[in-house]
């Protein structure tokens, strides 16, 4: 396999997502594409030469090069995040290589049905498979099962209501766990079996799921998906970064 | 790259110094215990558990979760890198060294490498000379307790000198083989050996 070499990124545009989470898109002139559900190390550098790297998932389509969107999410004591929420400014430049990982991957010409299930965060990977299905026309039923504490926690939540307004077999459900706004249709409670139960009923016992969140959530959602029946080679699983970041 | 690319304004956390000499280049220290994995935790119960070495050996061997508790074991302190970037210091594991199983089988002289196998289906590749002299334990205990299954319990092999996907969850055995072979991540693009102190985290690195 080819080395994975650092490279050259420029920040194209800055975007608030939500309170806690933003998204970097970055320009790299040598980008070679990658499959959606990858992600990339990033590396800063400062004057003095002193580095960090860190891993973050890619949010957008591999159709959108030489663009690449990284969704991050704040973590308060971090020593990358807070520097990319706080500090960062179009045109700035930072390295980054990839894409990296083989496994959490959706390939576009995959029959199977789609189950995504996402907490917080674990969303980003799973909407660069929201965006690359939509973007290469791919039939597949896909629902995304998505959990956030609040309305105002939930990333791409636009995007993702008029996606799944277009009738072409995504199907978004969300479930809010702290605190739903007056009139609120959708689930209000953790994961559990029951719920799972619900969706797969309507994606079927063939689908391909790929689970991504904190870990008690990706721990429960495999375990519960494998109860209702899925095989473990059906739920590929990812964790968003871990603290530190 | 021969031209550093400074990004303007970052400045860094900088880990204090005296801890700096064990985080690896491009790591973090981290005092959570992060959980990756591929698929679903396996839980296979105990008393279908063994622990088996298998392949060129004299004769295979394999024991029971009671063969395997009753082995010699000790307490291992070690600091542990994960390649997603972040490295955990002192963490005490209970286990059982790799030495301690090997003396229970004849190796073949041809015996070069060890797959690593697993509930769940991964496995993972190492020289024989990465997991001798004490570098590599199959642990079943974790900070006084018994290892958590999403951190790899029952048991897991802790190869703490290189990246932490070598250190295989859900661990069943060894397979001694004379050729090397790509485990799951190292058929993915990660590096064939994973070296945290020279940055093997992928392949061609």
């Amino acid at each position: 396999m080819a080395p994975v070499t650092w490279q050259v990124a420029t920040v194209a545009d800055l975007r608030v997502e939500t309170p806690r989470v933003k998204t970097v898109s970055l320009l790299v002139p040598g980008w070679q594409s990658h499959r959606p559900g990858q992600h990339v190390d990033i590396r800063l550098t400062a004057e003095d030469g002193y580095q960090a790297q860190r891993s973050y998932s890619i949010a957008s389509a591999p159709g959108e090069q030489p663009l690449i969107a990284l969704t991050v999410e704040r973590v308060p004591d971090g020593e990358v995040s807070p520097f990319l929420h706080d500090d960062l400014m179009i045109d700035d430049r930072f390295e980054v290589r990839g894409p990296i990982g083989g496994y959490f991957v959706w390939d576009s010409a995959a029959a199977d049905p789609l189950l995504l299930v996402a907490g917080g965060s674990g969303v980003v990977p799973l909407m660069a498979i929201v965006r690359h299905r939509a973007q290469t026309g791919s039939g597949v039923p896909c629902t995304l099962l998505y959990s956030s504490r609040t309305a105002e926690d939930i990333i791409y939540a636009d995007e993702l209501a008029r996606m799944g307004a277009r009738g072409d077999g995504l199907r978004v459900v969300h479930t809010l766990t702290r605190a739903q706004p007056p009139g609120w249709s959708g689930y209000s409670r953790r994961i559990d079996a029951d719920m799972l139960g619900e969706v797969l009923a309507t994606t079927g016992a063939m689908a391909q799921a790929f689970v991504c969140g904190p870990t008690p959530l990706v721990e429960s959602v495999a375990q519960g998906l494998v109860g209702l029946g899925l095989a473990p080679g059906q739920v590929r699983t990812e964790r968003f970064g871990p603290s530190g970041g | 790259m021969s031209d550093r690319i400074v990004t303007r304004g970052f400045v860094g956390r900088r880990e204090q110094t005296d801890r700096g000499q064990r985080i690896p280049p491009g790591q973090y220290r981290t005092n959570d215990f992060p959980v990756l994995s591929a698929g679903p935790t396996p839980h296979t119960p105990l008393a279908e558990w063994t622990f088996r070495i298998e392949g060129l050996v004299g004769q295979p061997v394999s024991w029971s979760w009671e063969e395997f508790q009753a082995l010699p074991s000790r307490d291992f302190i070690v600091d542990i890198s994960c390649v997603t970037k972040w490295t955990k210091l002192d963490t005490r594991w209970h286990a059982v060294s790799v030495d301690t199983l090997l003396e229970h089988v004849d190796l073949d002289r041809r015996a070069a490498f060890v797959i690593a196998f697993c509930d769940g289906g991964y496995t993972t590749n190492l020289p024989i000379a990465d997991v001798v002299n004490d570098q590599a334990f199959v642990a079943y205990g974790f900070d006084g307790a018994p290892l958590a299954p999403e951190h790899g319990g029952p048991a897991r092999l802790v190869v703490p000198h290189l990246y932490f996907w070598k250190s295989a969850k859900w661990i069943r055995g060894l397979r001694l083989q004379e050729r090397d072979e790509p485990g799951f991540w190292e058929g993915f693009g990660y590096h064939n050996r994973g070296d945290p102190w020279i940055e093997e985290r992928y392949s061609g690195d």
